[in-house]
């Protein structure tokens, strides 16, 4: 282990989970916070990302590669959802600037 | 470190700044990586994420000229801040006292090879053995989300709906 050498504490599976759940934590918080679509698509990064880091503890932790191979794929998910999600929301922009999650009724019937 | 970043996510009131803190979260979460011997991942991390994500994020920052602070303080829902801050509170809370609980019955498994290629030979294996359908479902899902998002933001010439 490259931080065992270096005489660090090595931190546990529990850690990295605990980590884990506190990101997603405060992206789900933010989430709900937050107004602005932009800031609200940077708190579903933060949720990925927490899962990410579970996902690869686990994998470690299991010496199951399997693990690493799901945080590839949800890397990929999560570039198209940020592209596909930032053109609806310069689409949406374009038209009503300023608009928050609040004002985006335009689906309604 | 990570946590620091990602309170500034939600926390600081400039687009901009929110985005800088997002690149410090998606570090750490890299700097994690390579703590867990994952090191491909870290630098997909990197290069995508910190990359292409976040640099993504300021272009639409700057394009549509948002990046003045909003005012925080407006809420139109008075009761809504303090109960998202609890329902973040209690997933987090839940999930780490389930973790904690359980952390004794955690299997432990054949560790996997740490030396020096070793993690991205066996990833590659098992991405390209295992989950090779999965690969090429991603291939098409990414052809998908460019043309969309081409069509979506392409200006009407001929004087459509927009």
């Amino acid at each position: 282990m490259t931080a065992a050498m270096l005489g660090a504490v090595v931190p546990t599976t529990t850690y990295y989970l605990i980590l884990s759940a506190l990101l997603f934590g405060i992206g789900a918080a933010g989430l709900m916070i937050r107004r602005n679509p932009l800031i609200m698509f940077m708190c579903v990064e933060l949720m990925l990302n927490a899962v990410n880091i579970s996902f690869v503890a686990l994998a470690v932790r299991f010496g199951d590669i399997d693990g690493q191979t799901a945080v590839f794929f949800v890397m990929v998910v999560a570039a198209a959802e940020v592209v596909v999600g930032l053109g609806i929301i310069i689409s949406i922009l374009k038209r009503r600037p300023g608009a928050t999650a609040d004002d985006l009724a335009e689906l309604k019937g | 470190m990570v946590i620091a970043g990602a309170l500034g996510v939600i926390l600081r009131s400039n687009p901009v700044h929110a985005a800088l803190s997002l690149v410090l979260t998606l570090f750490g979460v890299a700097v994690h990586f390579v703590a867990l011997e994952a090191h491909f991942l870290a630098a997909v991390q990197v290069i995508v994420y910190a990359g292409a994500i976040v640099v993504l994020f300021l272009f639409v920052i700057m394009l549509l000229g948002v990046d003045k602070a909003e005012d925080l303080s407006i809420e139109p829902f008075p009761v809504q801040r303090p109960m998202a801050v609890l329902v973040g509170a209690a997933v987090a809370g839940l999930v780490i006292a389930a973790v904690v609980r359980a952390r004794d019955t955690l299997a432990e498994g054949t560790p996997l090879p740490a030396e020096d290629d070793q993690n991205i030979q066996a990833l590659a294996r098992n991405l390209f053995q295992d989950h090779v359908f999965a690969f090429e479902f991603t291939s098409i899902l990414l052809i998908v989300a460019v043309a969309g998002t081409v069509i979506l933001t392409r200006k009407e010439k001929q004087g459509g709906a927009e």
